[in-house]
Parts: C-alpha cells; structure tokens; sequence
C-alpha cells in the first residue's frame, strides 16, 4: 500500500472509531438521578424507539421544519444576528464543498462532470473562493473571540485548535496550489505524460509559453521568438489547455504563485511540491481523525441535539432518556457562548473568578459527569450552580438546542447526592470544634464590602434585650421549641454579638431559618438592623466554608484570584 | 410618579414558574394605559445575597443603571425583586465605597448608577400612577360577594425605611386595589406575616408550617380568595391550593390568586380558571 493510502485510511479508522466511541459515551455516561443502573444497550434500544416514535407521529413535520431550517439553513444561529450566521453559513458550506467536491473528487466530481479538472473553472475558481469564504469567516471568529470580554475570558485551547485545524488545511492548500502552478518539476512531469513523444524544441516551446503567459517557473531562455511562442500556445491548446485553464481564476494562489518565482530561479530544486502536497493531505487527513475528539464533533451532535429538540423538552421525554439527552448536549456545544451573553447572572462572573457560574463553563465542568470531579472542581460548579436562578433564558437561547434547564437541574441533584447542596444550616463541622479562639482584628478578616455585621460590638450596645425581634418573628412563632429547634432567638444572637461571641451566633440554627421577613429590624425599637445581620452572618458562613474548600484544592486558579 | 411607561423587570422565574403572572400583568397594563418597555435585564441579585453580597449589589445596580439609560423607572412584578433592586439602591446611595466598586465594573461597559432612578412595584404603580378610580372604571364584572385575603409580600412592606411602600404597620394599598374590583377585603391577623417560601428547600418542614398557619388564619377569616402580589409568595401558596386543610366540616381553604388575574378577571379579559 503507497503511504498515502496508508495515511488516510489510518486517519478515517481513527475518525469513524472515535465518532463511534463518542456516541457511545450518550448512552454511558451518567448525568441525572434517573435509573442509574440501567445497562447501555437497552438504552440504545430506548432511543431507537423513541426516534421511530417520533418518525411516526404527527412529531415529523416539526422534525422535517428543524432539519430544512436549522440543519440544513442553520437559522438557529441566524436567529442570534445575521451576521453571525452568515459567517457560520460561509464556513459550514464551504468546507462541506471542499470535502466533498475537493478532497473526495476521485469519487465525486469525476464521476458527476465528465470534463473535471482540478485545474479547469469553475471548480478552480469555486476552490479559492470556499478557502476564501473559510479563512474569511475564521478570522471573523477570531475577532469575536477577541474583542467581547466575556468571551475573551472563556476563551478555550479547544476553541483556539478548531481555528488553528481549519486555518492550517486551507492555507496548506493555497500554499500548494501556488506552488503547482509555478513548479517546473510539475511542468516536466507534466510533460512526461502527455507529451513523452514530443521533440525538445517543442517542449522548449511549450515551456517559454507557460513561463511568459502562464506564470510558470525557470530561467527563461534567452531569444524568445515570436513564432516560437505562437507554436508553444498551439501546443498548450493542443494538448494542455483541455484541463489547465489560465491560473489566474485561482485567485489566491495565483499571486502567491509570483512569490515563488524569484526562488526557482536560483533553484530548481525538485520535490518541494511533493512535500508541500504532503503537507496539505497531512493536515487534511489529521483534520479528519480529530474530528471527534475537537469541537469539530459538533458536526455530528449538533445536528442530532436539534432534532431531538425539536420533539420536545426533555422533562417531556421518557426519564430513561433523559440522561442520553444530556450526554448528547454536552457534546454538541459549540463553546459559542450566546448562553453567557443571555445569562441572568453572568454579572456575578465579573467579580467572582469561578467561571462555573457561566452556562457555558457549568457544561465545560460537567463533560465527564460530576463523580468525576475534584472536591475543588465540585465546590466550584456547586457554587455555579447555586447561583444559577433557573430563568430559562440559555435554553431558550441555545443555538444547539441543548435543553440546559434539564442540565442543571440533573447535575445540582447529581452535587446534592455528593452532599453539596445550598447551605442552609450551620456548618457541622465547625459545631464540632473546640470553643474559638478570641477574634481577630475585624478589618482584616472581611471583604471590602459588608453591609451590617460583622461590626464593632458598639453597634449593638443599643440593643436592650427588650425581647421585641423575638416576639414578632414568625419563625420563633411557629416553633415548639426554640431553644430546640433554633438554638438561639434572634435578641439572643444579637446578644452574642454584643458580648463579642460571634463564633456562637454563627453556629445557631436560627441564623439559617430566617425568612428574611424583616419583621425584626422593622420592629425594633432601638434601630438595630438584625435581619441584614443575620444575612451578614450567613454570608460569613458561606465565605469560610469557600475558603475551607479552596484551602483543599489549591490546584483550582479562580481560588487563588478570589480568596483575600 | 405619574409617567405610565415604565421597564419592565418580570425577574427569572416569572417566565418559567408563573407565565400566567407576566401575561397578565401585560393585559392589565396594557389595557390600563401603562406602557411596559421590555429590555433584557438581570438576575436582581437577590438570591446570592449571601454567598456575594457585592455581587448582588453590583446585579441590582446593574438593572438600576441599564434603567437610567432607557431614562426610565423600574416596574417589577416580585416583590423580592423589587426589595432587593430598593435594597442595593439604598446602599448604593448611602455608601461612597460600594458605589465606587459597582460603578467601575458598571462603567466597563458604558453604565453608570446614579441616585434618583425610580423602582417601583406593580402594587404601587396600580395604586398611585394608575389609581384606584382609573381602575374602578375598567371594572367590567365587579367581583361581588368574593372575600379576598390581602396577602403583603414582606420584601415590598420592609424595612420600611428602604422600600417606602405603604405603612409598614398597617398598610392598605392592596386591600384599596381589591375593593376596586368590587371584592371585599377582609381583616385578618396574620396579612402581614412571612409566607414562608424563604426557607423553601432549606427547611420544608418549617415553610410548611408557615405556610398553614397563614392560610388557616385566612380561612378563619372567611376568605374565598388569598390574593398575592409576589412571584414567590404565589408559588408558595400554591401548592396548598386544592388541598383539604383545617378540621372536617371547615370551610374550604381560600386559594392563592394573584391579584394581577383578580384584576384581569374583573376587567373582564380573564375568562378561564384563576390557576391557568
């Protein structure tokens, strides 16, 4: 087998295997509470069945609608601004073209046009004009990339090497063709093929001919004749012109084909096209095995996610489905982040580090499952996910069509089994503690902003002890027992204040089973503010047991940026 | 605070929770002459008020500035909303320091808070833009003979100080916009008390247990009908709705009505159940 062949068939194993591999990861790979024991062939049956289901439901115009106008004419990314899916339609279809048309036209074009040439227009005017297009809207990705802060900061290496991928095969290729249409090795070689019974004087003809009117490459003999090129242009129309139109149609590589030229004539080193043909099928043949394992994947799952979408939410689809429909969206985001553009509190990001609080960076987190996380990396996304407020708007957004309401919901219930949940009770692990040891200095210990506590004792010695918070608080009205249920009332907590025992107030239940009513703080007669305290408090709590989770995964950077 | 037009701020669950509240906060509004302006605003910072509290600041100024560019008021149909965007103005306005930090991250693109920029809850913008007389004239089937429970959301009562929403003690602006359908609003001891959706979550059994409490109180009371004007409260109160509480041969429980399709259903626009 000539390497070649070796070389793409090798590439396409790889590339099949790990489309396969990938697909198989759907049915595997476990996100959400749902029949966590359930092996994945059966699974496998499920989906099948429920995409016959939906094949013979009143479900298949609304298939047939999201496959014209989101899989085929990709609205959904019109939908976000038209320019944007002009761009994408650009590089879509050219680099469909270019596999198609291009790199398979042994298969392809030959067999559709009888008279194809690579060589001859239009299909070497089209070629320029898909790299073109693909280079054109790459580099427009790049500048969006670069020039909105949001994504300049969730900016991936998984982003960065799709562009580099496609940037690379069309380059290579414009680097070649330049090449070919100045190499005098390609010119012999030429020569050899169809001309082999030709004289030297004739194929001197031909050369002066293709040098001086075709751009190709080599000293020019001196004494060019007249008649001599008339007779090399009969030659070139007898026997060349039939597939090499003029290579100015190519109109990308033909000016780069001027820069070769002062080379060759030092020159004429042979076998330089070869590599440079090399180059370009290496880069191909290695676009084509990392498609699976690149963003490029989403050419197979986001088209799937949207189909599948199109049937339906996934709280509408059969539980066990549920988990396969999660999986599949993880693999058919784009990295695109219109999610984070759409996100309700995306404006906590600009000044917390933790990019799990982004939809975008949440799903990054979750790609292989939340048991596969760090203790740092879980309290980060529980972070995220907990300030989520579930407003629907990146699923309503989503131009994967990605159900990520269901997501969230899946993976918070996936962190709540971790024992991650929204704190709402005293840390147990501090209750267990030996009495703290007399506090700090205050100021070094709180952020630049607090609203209330933690606050010089001073603040409280107007505090009474006249009971009144406590006797308006429904809290306390609807308990059996206090001092059992809540530990402390809130006059007490305020008291523990007073008295410089914070660490006690923090450990009382009654701090967490607050309703924020404000009933207290409204009622109190000496202008205490003792709802925004036990809020402050709270938040002190949060603050510590964050640190405590960073302290034991150093490894995580937005800790590092985030902690005083 | 009479300008009719307003930015509208739903808040993140109205829509996927209580889609019924916005639609018919729309139809009452566009039916009153209100003209609702829709931007896409976000989250009011109220729920990670205490993991960051600068955070939730800096999301409230955020909404409060991105107002200020429309060079209109805020109008909010969640009272927890409306008490944290009242909240975090407060502070903004109060402290030199706070208003420093929210305002260089604001600034990164383009927005600044500034004082004066006017929030306001749908209740108020109800009771005195529109005003109880412009509302009795769009009455089209008065609601007689139906007892309504005005429930207050706590955010919007208090503290006072910040949210200036009525007298904190003894409030009457809901029970004035429900005796404009033509309903009866009843005296009952607990209006005034926690509906206890905060602890939702964190502490079902204790939101349970506040919950009954005030809905027992209400049906003492008499009432048909428990009439809320908070995304939350209404979710709160919801899920007793259709449940038996109380002893055998009580009266039924009153259910949980937003008052926005109270009104709706008075004015003669609502002509399905209250809960669709």
């Amino acid at each position: 087998m000539n390497p070649a062949a070796t070389i793409v068939l090798s590439a396409l194993a790889i590339g099949l295997g790990g489309v396969a591999w990938r697909i198989s990861r759907w049915f595997t790979l476990r996100i959400g509470p749902e029949h966590r024991e359930r092996p994945g062939v059966s699974l496998v049956a499920q989906a099948l069945g429920a995409v016959g289901r939906s094949m013979s439901s009143r479900r298949l115009a609304g298939l047939f609608k999201s496959i014209v106008w989101e899989v085929l004419l990709q609205g959904h990314v019109f939908r976000q601004d038209w320019r944007r899916g002009a761009v994408h339609l650009a590089l879509c279809y050219g680099m469909l073209y270019l596999v198609i048309f291009h790199a398979l036209d042994d298969f392809t074009s030959t067999a559709l046009w009888g008279e194809y040439a690579p060589t001859l227009n239009p299909w070497r005017f089209v070629r320029n004009l898909c790299g073109l297009l693909i280079l054109a809207a790459a580099a427009i990705a790049v500048r969006r990339r670069r020039s909105a802060p949001l994504l300049r900061r969730t900016r991936s290496s998984a982003d960065r090497l799709a562009i580099a991928l496609l940037a690379a095969m069309v380059l290579s290729g414009i680097v070649l063709e330049s090449r070919q249409i100045t190499s005098p090795a390609v010119f012999d070689a030429m020569v050899d093929d169809y001309l082999f019974d030709a004289e030297p004087d004739e194929i001197e003809a031909l050369r002066t001919y293709w040098q001086v009117e075709l751009g190709g490459a080599g000293p020019i003999r001196p004494r060019i004749e007249a008649d001599a090129r008339q007779y090399g242009k009969e030659l070139h129309t007898g026997f060349c012109a039939a597939c090499h139109d003029h290579p100015r149609s190519a109109f990308l590589s033909y000016p780069l084909a001027k820069l070769w030229k002062p080379l060759d004539g030092i020159r004429r080193g042979p076998g330089s096209d070869t590599a440079l043909w090399y180059v370009h099928f290496i880069t191909a043949c290695l676009g084509l095995a990392l498609l699976p394992f690149t963003k490029f994947f989403h050419l197979v799952a986001t088209p799937v996610s949207l189909l599948v979408r199109s049937t339906g939410s996934a709280a509408a689809s059969p539980a066990e489905l549920r988990p396969v429909r999660r999986a599949l969206g993880l693999d058919a985001c784009t990295h695109c982040g219109v999610c984070n553009q759409h996100c309700a509190v995306a404006i906590v990001y600009r000044v917390n580090a933790n990019p799990a609080i982004l939809p975008s960076e949440k799903l990054a987190a979750l790609r292989h499952g939340v048991s596969a996380l760090t203790l740092g990396q879980s309290a980060a996304l529980a972070e995220g996910s907990f300030i989520c407020t579930a407003c629907g708007r990146c699923t309503a957004w989503c131009p994967s069509g990605i159900d990520l309401q269901d997501l969230w919901q899946a993976s918070r219930d996936d962190l709540a089994r971790q024992g991650l949940a929204p704190l709402a009770g005293p840390d147990p692990i501090r209750k267990a503690d030996p009495p703290p040891a007399p506090l700090a200095p205050l100021a070094d210990e709180v952020r630049p902003f607090t609203l209330g506590a933690p606050q010089p004792p001073e603040t409280f010695w107007a505090c009474v002890q006249c009971t009144i918070c406590t006797s308006v608080c429904p809290v306390v009205a609807v308990s059996d027992n206090p001092h059992l249920d809540l530990d402390l009332t809130p006059q007490q907590i305020m008291n523990m204040l007073r008295l410089q025992l914070r660490e006690l107030a923090l450990d009382a239940r009654m701090v967490w089973d607050c309703v924020t009513c404000y009933q207290c703080q409204e009622h109190c007669p000496q202008g205490i503010r003792v709802t925004d305290i036990l809020h402050e408090l709270r938040h002190e709590s949060h603050r510590r047991r964050q640190a405590a989770a960073c302290a034991s995964s150093a490894a995580d950077d937005h800790c590092a940026e985030r902690m005083p | 605070m009479t300008t009719g037009r307003y930015l509208y701020f739903p808040g993140c669950k109205l829509e996927p929770l209580l889609p019924r509240y916005d639609r018919s906060v729309r139809r009452i509004m566009a039916a009153l002459g209100v003209e609702l302006v829709a931007r896409e605003l976000n989250c009011c910072g109220y729920p990670f008020r205490d993991q960051d509290p600068f955070a939730a600041v800096l999301a409230a100024g955020r909404n409060l500035a991105l107002a200020a560019r429309e060079g209109l008021a805020l109008m909010t149909p969640c009272q927890c909303c409306f008490g944290q965007l009242k909240q975090a103005d407060d502070w903004l306005r109060r402290r030199k320091d706070l208003r420093r930090g929210v305002n260089a991250v604001l600034r990164e693109e383009g927005l600044v808070w500034e004082a004066g920029i006017g929030v306001f809850d749908l209740l108020q913008v109800l009771g005195a833009d529109v005003g109880p007389d412009k509302i009795r004239d769009h009455i089209r089937r008065p609601l007689e003979g139906l007892n309504v429970a005005a429930h207050y959301g706590c955010h919007a009562l208090r503290p006072s100080r910040v949210t200036r929403f009525d007298n904190p003690l003894a409030p009457t602006l809901l029970e004035n916009l429900v005796e404009a359908t033509g309903a009866r609003a009843i005296d009952w001891p607990l209006r005034l008390e926690c509906c206890g959706h905060p602890l939702r979550g964190k502490n079902d059994r204790l939101a349970d247990k506040l919950l009954l409490r005030k809905i027992e109180d209400a049906r003492e009371a008499g009432a048909h009908v428990l009439a809320t004007a908070c995304t939350f409260c209404q979710i709160q109160f919801g899920r007793a709705n259709g449940q038996k509480t109380g002893r055998a041969g009580d009266a039924p429980p009153p259910q949980a009505v937003l008052y926005s399709q109270i009104l709706e259903r008075a004015m003669g626009l609502l002509d399905t159940d209250w809960g669709s």
